[in-house]
């Protein structure tokens, strides 16, 4: 479904600061209300402080977002709020009302009338929050069953409509389905279903749509702000998103180190952001604003605090620009409104001093560089599984192997210097494209041609060294990138050895520290284990890793998706210097466009194993565009207050790559479907430009003509990407 | 084909490196209070049998006054602490010098299961295909016998003697700690950091026992310290039934096996070796729950 292009601004309704105006509405008692609460966790090292002083107030038919970073104490309130902390947390100061009752006050048979009942909560992971081994029927319908005394028959045509409700595609079948049967999308709405069945008056959302891919993200998201303006409900948000926020929220708070720093309507925050933390989240995520040349991202310096090492005063005072000794570090900061805004309010003690821009710091680069020799044609690649049938009618049967057709007929080229980008949601092949080319798998047919070299079918083994090194890797997740009993540097001098480069010892060893410089980490990070070291730190040492051998091309898989947002925008930045330092061929796997955008020179759109568009990213951003690539820019949420865009939302699931459609691949969902040929002809290769392909049964002329998916708001210019 | 070059790191002192892991591994179960009661008990029995020669009061095959109620004088001066067995010998210097017997062979026997064990399981469960099937299925086919069964066969076949005690708990044990280690390794095997190894063109031998192995090693001391207990209960199990150590050397077990038939009238020559078997297993099972507690903290 295409919507004309509308204001996805959140609606300026919903909490009216007039003073005066609106007395003795109900309206007037907010749904929350949380006042200088405080959270301490006692461990074995002592109390730990995770929420030190935090206030909000949540109205009725509200949706009011908590961002920050992880650490800064976002859940710990929800848990507070659901006063469910375990035997280690305690309230320690502060109240919780809700509709003007003291939750910290309630007996245990008291809270347990109001969980699930007035208060429900939305989990980031829908299968870990259904239980596996019931029917969707039977864990929906215990919901009424429990709390309203309804009998089954009634209780089960209650989760029915609920899940008419929640839009999910096929609600019949769904109610006999075990949660393994549903996709994540799908989960996720039985989740808030279940949540909704009491109908609640405050739902918490706690990171819903994290472990979904985006255009799911999209359909969900659009579904929690449905709810809040049928029913009522009033939104808890729980996000380190803040393009997210900005799609859901109607007020924001901005949390850092356990503490509220900016807490405004989200159109006042978005447009104004005061405190430096929350200017310095809005720096270090790329939109379609930004772009590596004429602005790049600028990362926060430093890390968050641990709870027991929070500095006196602003506890961002250290990583803050614009912190003044004897001022910042004084005592404690009180949130305060800003002057003649009391509906926005900031904890920092410049707040009302206009203090100087942050980011754009590095001047602006030279055009980007020239293409460089061709380093990689990938060409006709194909990569198929096999699924054997192991079960007594296969075997009898004789119907033997099944296919799973994780890449399709690929062909794309990289340059020296380039970044190739690939991007498309889970399940698209894009890993697969990342172990053929390193050789963990070998392909099914066609050609990878590196360097000259044939890797089609050469797996690791029997590469040469001189192959291994320069094809170099950085991988996912952090946590699993090093090897966790091995100290950092004997990791970094195993692969300086291993990959012939250096015999002696201490030439190793001056490589090895050369490598952590190169990476911005102390040397004596050499000496610790990986346990001693954060998310980022571990993929600067996994970066560090890759480029020992001097690559040529470094295949980096989603190596940001764990990371924060401010290590994020530094972690990018390395990578953009070392590839340019060294003149390397990236080829960067991601799922999240605005980075891609930011960082690619070209770019490959995947969906269900073959490539539905590629092509520079100066172009590929705007029309023409392949429907699915539309739909996929549409889903992706925009931080960028500046920005407004059309919204596309995908129905159905990703088909099967054991039975992919016979003719195009996106057809099942694609909401620019032309006829039948769409179902049955696999579509052409339409050529826009020289290095630019749609594969598409749509004519260039007739994608031409739709408009872009981007677009500035309120008339301001906005820079378009160079070149 | 074997990897012969090992991180520079280890090479320069892995003695030293050994000691700081194990020291730390102390400290660290000094924090579950379950932990701590099993070293105490695993500690006080070894200090027992190293110290055997100093603090025995007598020769342990040494006879005196048979059937000395414990307590009793003895002929050369001094007390029969827990009495004298059937033949007159000291019940007391019997078990302190048994001690020695089994915290040899237990952890003997032990180690070499786990030798087997895990050599098999990192290699089955690295490199799958037809070697894991014939590997676990032989492993299977194993454990589907009765242990003791296993035992009476290995021993009545090659003879009673302290190598064919080894050999028997090995080739009972081997199977199950392969299964576990197996298991360890197909999770491992899928780290991203076993990935990096084989894209900088490691060996298959280096991948297992320097990337997966040192990862897997939490769940191992756990089983270690379980399965020690267990082979203590086999070795008194064979000394009961007349397959473990040829007498007249002390082994708790040949000490049950040998007082049995005289348990009602004179108890104490059975009791205080079961309490020894019984006390020193406790040990090792409270140091693996200590263990286990620990390791799941971290």
């Amino acid at each position: 479904m295409t919507h004309p292009p509308d204001t996805p601004a959140p609606p300026a309704r919903a909490r009216d600061p007039v003073p005066g105006g609106a007395a003795g509405d109900a309206a007037a008692v907010p749904v929350l209300e949380i006042d200088r609460l405080a959270v301490t966790f006692d461990s074995r090292a002592g109390p730990v402080p995770a929420v030190v002083d935090v206030s909000l107030t949540v109205a009725a038919g509200e949706s009011v977002a908590l961002v920050g970073e992880s650490g800064c104490g976002k859940s710990t309130v929800a848990m507070a709020v659901m006063r469910h902390l375990g035997r280690s947390g305690r309230i320690a100061g502060g109240t919780v009302r809700f509709k003007g009752r003291d939750l910290t006050a309630l007996s245990a048979a008291e809270l347990r009338a109001v969980r699930g009942r007035e208060i429900a909560m939305v989990y980031q992971e829908p299968f870990a929050a259904l239980n596996p081994g019931l029917t969707v029927a039977t864990q929906l319908a215990e919901v009424p069953m429990v709390h309203e005394g309804l009998d089954t028959a009634a209780a089960i045509a209650r989760a029915r409509d609920m899940l008419c409700l929640v839009r999910v595609a096929d609600p019949d079948r769904v109610l006999g389905a075990y949660p393994h049967q549903l996709s994540g999308g799908q989960q996720q709405r039985v989740v808030i279903a279940m949540a909704l069945l009491s109908r609640p008056a405050l739902l918490l959302c706690d990171e819903p749509t994290t472990a979904l891919d985006v255009t799911v993200e999209a359909g969900i998201v659009a579904l929690i702000g449905e709810i809040k303006r049928t029913l009522g409900t009033s939104v808890l948000f729980i996000s380190h998103n803040l393009g997210l926020v900005r799609e859901v929220a109607d007020r924001v708070c901005v949390m850092y180190a356990g503490a509220v720093v900016e807490d405004g309507p989200v159109a006042d925050v978005f447009a104004d952001r005061v405190h430096p933390y929350t200017r310095g989240l809005f720096d270090c995520i790329p939109t379609p604003g930004t772009d590596k040349r004429a602005r790049p991202l600028s990362a926060i310096p430093g890390r968050l605090p641990l709870p027991q090492e929070r500095p006196a005063g602003c506890a961002f005072a250290p990583r803050c620009r614009h912190a003044l000794p004897g001022r910042c570090d004084a005592g404690a900061v009180a949130l305060a409104p800003r002057r003649g805004r009391p509906d926005h309010a900031v904890r920092c003690a410049r707040a009302d001093e206009p203090l100087t821009p942050d980011g754009a710091s590095a001047a602006r680069e030279a055009a980007p560089a020239d293409q460089g020799e061709v380093v990689l044609t990938i060409d006709g690649m194909r990569k198929y599984y096999p699924v054997h049938d192991r079960s007594l009618l296969g075997l009898v049967g004789r119907r033997g192997v099944r296919w799973v057709k994780a890449n399709e007929s690929l062909s794309f080229v990289a340059h020296r210097r380039q970044t190739v980008a690939i991007v498309g949601e889970s399940g698209c092949g894009k890993s697969t494209v990342a172990k053929v080319l390193m050789g963990l798998e070998t392909a099914t047919d066609g050609r990878v041609a590196f360097r000259g070299d044939e890797l089609a079918r050469r797996p690791v083994r029997k590469r040469t060294p001189d192959q291994l090194g320069a094809l170099q890797m950085v991988f996912q997740n952090p946590t699993d990138t090093l090897n966790p009993s091995v100290s950092v540097g004997a990791q970094i001098r195993r692969v300086i050895t291993k990959l012939g480069l250096v015999r002696d010892p201490a030439v190793a060893e001056r490589r090895m520290f050369e490598l952590l410089d190169l990476v911005k980490l102390p040397r004596g990070f050499a000496r610790r284990k990986p346990r001693q070291l954060s998310g980022g730190q571990k993929q600067r040492v996994g970066i560090a890793r890759a480029f020992a051998g001097t690559p040529s091309l470094v295949v980096a898989d989603e190596p940001l998706s764990a990371l924060d947002v401010s290590v994020q925008a530094a972690v990018t930045q390395l990578l953009i210097e070392l590839q340019r330092s060294r003149d390397t061929t990236l080829l960067f796997i991601s799922h999240d466009l605005m980075l891609v955008r930011y960082l690619a020179d070209h770019i490959i759109v995947m969906y269900l194993g073959r490539i539905m568009e590629q092509g520079p990213v100066a172009t590929l951003f705007d029309p023409p565009y392949h429907p699915y690539t539309e739909a996929l820019l549409s889903a992706v949420p925009i931080a960028d207050a500046g920005i407004g865009k059309r919204r596309i939302l995908l129905e159905g699931v990703l088909p099967s790559a054991l039975d992919p459609p016979a003719g195009c691949p996106f057809a099942s969902r694609c909401p620019r479907k032309l006829s039948s040929i769409c179902d049955t002809t696999p579509p052409p290769v339409q050529r826009v430009s020289e290095r630019h392909t749609i594969t598409c049964h749509i004519p260039l002329d007739e994608l031409s003509r739709v408009g872009p998916v981007f677009y500035p708001l309120g008339g301001a210019p906005q820079p378009e990407a160079a070149d | 084909m074997r990897d012969t070059t090992i991180d520079p790191d280890r090479r320069r002192s892995p003695l030293a490196a050994a000691a700081g892991e194990l020291g730390r591994g102390f400290a660290l179960i000094g924090e579950s209070p379950v932990g701590v009661v099993g070293l105490a008990l695993v500690l006080f029995w070894v200090a027992v049998a190293v110290l055997a020669p100093v603090i025995a009061p007598y020769p342990p095959n040494a006879q005196y006054l048979p059937f000395a109620p414990p307590g009793s004088a003895h002929p050369d001066g001094g007390l029969f602490w827990l009495g004298a067995d059937h033949l007159g010998r000291d019940v007391l210097s019997r078990i302190i010098w048994g001690a020695r017997t089994v915290l040899i062979f237990a952890p003997l026997a032990t180690g070499a299961a786990f030798v087997v064990g895990v050599g098999l399981g990192l290699v089955a469960g690295y490199q799958r295909g037809w070697i894991d099937d014939l590997l676990s299925r032989i492993g299977d086919l194993i454990l589907s016998f009765p242990v003791l069964v296993l035992y009476v066969v290995v021993i009545t076949t090659f003879g009673a003697s302290a190598i064919n005690i080894v050999i028997a708990v090995t080739f009972a044990s081997a199977p199950g700690i392969m299964r576990i280690v197996r298991g360890l390794t197909l999770d491992l095997r899928n780290r991203d950091y076993v990935a990096a190894a084989q894209t900088r063109g490691e060996s298959a031998w280096f991948i297992m026992v320097r990337e997966i192995l040192p990862n897997a090693r939490g769940p191992m001391i756990v089983d270690a310290c379980l399965r020690l207990g267990y082979v203590i209960i086999t070795i008194g199990v064979l000394g009961f039934l007349g397959l473990g150590l040829p007498p007249p050397d002390p082994d708790w077990g040949g000490m049950i096996n040998e007082t049995r038939g005289m348990a009602l009238y004179a108890p104490h020559m059975s009791v205080f070796p079961c309490l020894a078997i019984s006390s020193l297993v406790l040990g090792f099972n409270l140091l693996a729950d200590g263990v286990r507690e620990v390791a799941m903290r971290e």
